[in-house]
């Protein structure tokens, strides 16, 4: 008899711990879908949103997020994950969204400006202070002894930026040679130790487990790491070339418009190309891509030789020849040394 | 039980041995355990509690008590009715049954979690009907309940089942034959016997609740505040240089294994010797 | 865990059990598990049948997880192995000895069992890093723990010691000091005693343990991710394979794997009840 009523009491704790889940939240939620290494950023760019919408609309707005390999996150989305808005790595995530769950049009990119990539990056070094092993450029990744840290192509976006301009600079050295380039990325993928998830797991792998001679990162990241741990931890080192990193942002519509959440989606994404947005994502050290905001922080974004995704044809294009199963990583990638 | 005839080791090759013995286990599991606190309280007191105090904890804290609070009431029913009908009757393909039962604990757990999002999922089996009724499993709530419900599914039938076989029928059987029904003979005659081995088996299904990993890490979807449990929110913060926030969880994960430890020991001199009768095979 | 005969009545259709309570607890069992259990599982074989028998054989035959499953199940077998030394060792000296600190000793074997995977992997990675307090020691030598095999191994000797030891101790705390005694006053030497007296009941228990260690290895994950390098062909491990498959959207791979390491654990386990029948006959209860 005992037992019963307390597990009647049980059950009545579990509805009532079930209650908030329920959306009992007065006003709109929206799910921010995100990739690892822009926490800090939404963070701060969330609340600055949701004090924006009070203002404007009159309505309280509450953001949840989630964070991940950019790819995790986007296979997440595929199997249910109700997104509203998704902020990712690259647009080959969102495409495949757009493909296998047909939420969102498979015209998306054109719905915002600049290919739907508020803010950008790149691909730099980020090495141990004073850089013992003397890591200049490309060409000294694949030096024996040097242990590269990169997170896994398959799972990561940042891991395929970094591919990808790994490859760019190969091609260039090599006169557009492609043996000599996958030649190329062979070797250094041969360095690397350990392949995390993610960007963000990658980072914390150079950081904070201290494994590795150079981390192959987002310029965010690295930026963020130098002001976390300090310069004389570890310094930023910048590649002769490199790649423009374009992180898209899409609203997922079948899913906002279920939810009614179309407008304060549409909202939140374009209120990353206002100035107050751009702001936030400067001073998180992302690349924004309004001028006047870009030239306020020049110092701390320095120029550099970047190629583009088109360069590669463009991301299906890319995805397929390097990422795909069978594609140019899977044949570098040979077990058992 | 044997005689318990200890004595202190004398001569050379005991000696070793019980130092041989001490050392390993220190090494291998007194040291990360004292680990954890070390780095917990690296920055201070103060540190500590406002890391547990952070929202993000306290949210991660109430998610994995109220996943517990609601798996492990109904595993330990199944655990009770799955004990009753095999340690008291005999019937055929009971082996099998067993073997079934015993499934979840060699099945490694992001395979259980899988398994869920291959039904449960929106490409999975009742993914557009679930769709169509608007109702979440995976990366929501539920999904987090199943996931736990599925490898902490075994605990308490373990327990119960070779506690109950040594104990046999034979007092059941009496209470019957005096007369008492069935649910009398089982509040008063099984349950007192059983006691210290079915309260050990919750203990044990309610550490491994609030501590699974694997599974829940492939179903939870990590919406910050909402399907993050505690294991989960330990890798999130080290993951992202709260190295201090993330051990300051797992202290209060330890402290929960520990206080098991604890309870054990003591339902040990309580029921002498009955509890841990079926042991064996346990968490991830 | 095989459920020996000597309960009461068998079930006969129709015939009224003395004893109440049958249909519905069989009723609910078979019900719970087929949902929570076969359900899911049966899932996961329709999955798998995604790829049809020869592209399934071709996909496991590939290198990466051909070394895949080399380094679960090997370095779960080493472990296993040096666990079951080890806890052999410790189990004796819990049961035979007196010392202080015993009882201590004691309940902490367990930890590994009430520690939830993360927490351990977090601190394992931190102990056994080059800046470790553990890891330090060695790294001067050029010896990396973490994130290398050295690393897993070190991982599972830490979730796998318990379940040796407390498969091994009961046994030889029953093992009658009578019967010692006896052959020792008969004369026999310790050496004797040891091979003959102890050791025949204890080999069935040690096995037992160890498999348990050896399966519980196999499929771990929680505290791998934190310190194993996740390097194909070297350090990646079977569980992180399927998690990495399910990321890249290859159910059907992953699947296989998975049922691939499920027939594997069910061979283990079956392999477990067999020996434990054995252990059973042998040494008569």
């Amino acid at each position: 008899m005992q037992r019963f009523s307390f597990l009647c009491l049980l059950a009545c704790l579990a509805v009532a711990g079930l209650a908030p889940s329920f959306d009992a939240h007065a006003g709109t939620t929206l799910l921010n879908v995100s990739y690892s290494p822009t926490r800090e950023l939404y963070d701060e760019f969330n609340k600055a949103f949701a004090a924006h919408w009070k203002s404007e609309s009159g309505q309280s707005v509450t953001i949840n997020t989630s964070y991940g390999g950019s790819g995790s996150q986007a296979r997440a989305v595929i199997n249910g994950l109700e997104a509203d808005v998704v902020t990712l790595a690259l647009a080959s995530d969102i495409d495949a969204i757009a493909a296998k769950t047909h939420l969102l049009p498979t015209n998306w990119q054109s719905r915002l400006p600049d290919h739907s990539a508020p803010y950008t990056s790149t691909i730099v070094f980020l090495v141990r202070s004073g850089n013992p092993k003397q890591i200049h450029d490309w060409p000294d990744l694949i030096r024996p002894g040097v242990k590269v840290i990169t997170p896994n192509p398959k799972t990561s976006g940042g891991a395929r930026w970094n591919f990808l301009a790994a490859w760019a600079y190969a091609l260039g050295a090599n006169h557009g040679d492609e043996a000599k380039a996958q030649a190329f990325v062979t070797a250094l993928f041969r360095n690397v130790p350990i392949l995390d998830s993610s960007a963000a797991d990658a980072t914390s792998t150079f950081v904070q487990r201290r494994q590795g001679d150079v981390l192959l990162a987002w310029e965010n990241e690295a930026l963020l790491a130098r002001a976390e741990v300090g310069s004389d931890k570890v310094e930023i080192v910048e590649p002769s070339i490199s790649i423009l990193a374009e992180p898209t942002v899409a609203v997922v519509d079948g899913i906002a418009d279920r939810h009614g959440t179309r407008k304060a989606a549409e909202a939140y994404l374009r209120y990353l190309y206002a100035p107050d947005g751009q702001e936030i994502a400067a001073k998180h050290f992302y690349r924004p891509r309004d001028p006047a905001i870009l030239a306020h922080y020049a110092k701390t974004f320095p120029k550099l030789d970047l190629v583009t995704i088109d360069a590669f044809g463009g991301w299906p294009a890319a995805q397929a020849k390097f990422f795909a199963d069978g594609g140019v990583f899977d044949q570098i990638y040979t077990p058992g040394r | 039980m044997a005689v318990d005839r200890r004595a202190s080791p004398k001569g050379l090759g005991s000696r070793l041995i019980a130092v041989s013995a001490a050392s390993f286990m220190a090494l291998f599991v007194v040291l990360p355990l004292t680990l954890i606190f070390q780095q917990a309280f690296a920055d201070g007191v103060s540190r500590y509690l406002a890391a547990i105090a952070d929202p993000e904890t306290l949210d991660a804290i109430w998610l994995t008590l109220l996943i517990a609070a609601i798996a492990v009431p109904l595993n330990t029913l199944f655990g009770v009715a799955a004990a009753w009908c095999i340690a008291k009757f005999s019937f055929p393909g009971k082996n099998i049954l067993v073997t079934i039962l015993d499934l979840p604990l060699s099945v490694s757990p992001v395979i259980a979690g899988m398994v869920f999002v291959l039904l449960f999922g929106a490409q999975g089996w009742f993914g557009p009907a679930l769709a169509a009724h608007n109702l979440k499993i995976i990366f929501a709530f539920p999904g987090l309940v199943l996931a736990t419900l599925f490898v902490t599914l075994p605990y308490v039938a373990r327990q119960l089942i070779p506690l109950m076989l040594q104990i046999g029928r034979d007092e059941e059987e009496a209470a019957i034959v005096l007369g008492a029904g069935g649910l009398r003979t089982f509040l008063r005659v099984t349950l007192p016997n059983i006691k210290w081995g079915l309260i050990y088996g919750v203990l044990l299904c309610n550490a491994r609740a609030m501590g699974e990993f694997g599974a829940v890490a492939v179903v939870s979807g990590h919406i910050t505040g909402v399907t993050v449990t505690m294991p989960l929110q330990v890798e999130i913060f080290y993951n992202d240089y709260h190295t201090v926030a993330a051990f300051a969880v797992a202290s209060l994960l330890s402290l929960l294994g520990l206080l098991t430890l604890l309870l054990r020991r003591w339902l040990e001199v309580e029921g002498r010797g009955a509890v841990g009768a079926g042991m064996k095979g346990l968490p991830t | 865990m095989t459920v020996s005969a000597n309960e009461g009545s068998s079930f006969r259709f129709g015939r009224r059990d003395a004893l109440p309570g049958f249909s519905p607890t069989l009723g609910l069992t078979l019900f719970y598990l087929a949902l929570l259990v076969l359900l899911p599982l049966s899932a996961l074989v329709v999955s798998a049948s995604g790829m049809r028998w020869h592209q399934a054989l071709a996909y496991l035959a590939t290198p990466r997880v051909i070394s895949a499953f080399r380094v679960s199940f090997g370095i779960s077998l080493a472990a296993a192995l040096i666990n079951g030394v080890a806890g052999l060792l410790v189990a004796w000296a819990l049961v035979r000895y007196e010392f202080p600190g015993r009882r201590i000793l004691d309940g902490i074997v367990d930890l590994p069992f009430a520690l939830p995977t993360a927490v351990a992997g977090i601190s394992l990675a931190t102990l056994y890093g080059d800046t470790g307090w553990i890891g330090g020691l060695f790294a001067p030598f050029g010896i990396e723990i973490a994130y290398t095999r050295l690393g897993i191994f070190v991982a599972l000797l830490f979730v796998g010691l318990p379940y040796v030891i407390r498969t091994v101790q009961p046994v030889l705390a029953e093992l009658e000091v009578e019967a010692q005694e006896a052959a020792l006053t008969l004369g026999a030497t310790s050496r004797q005693i040891f091979r003959r007296v102890l050791w025949p009941p204890l080999v069935p228990a040690l096995l037992t343990g160890i498999a348990m260690a050896f399966a519980r290895g196999v499929g771990e994950y929680g505290s791998m991710i934190f310190i194993a390098g996740n390097r194909p062909g070297l350090s990646e491990i079977v569980p992180l394979l399927i998690v990495v498959k399910l990321e890249e959207f290859d159910y059907a791979g992953a699947s296989v794997l998975a049922v691939a390491m499920l027939f594997a654990s069910a061979l283990i386990l079956l392999a477990i009840n067999l020996l434990q029948s054995w252990e059973r006959r042998r040494h008569g209860g």
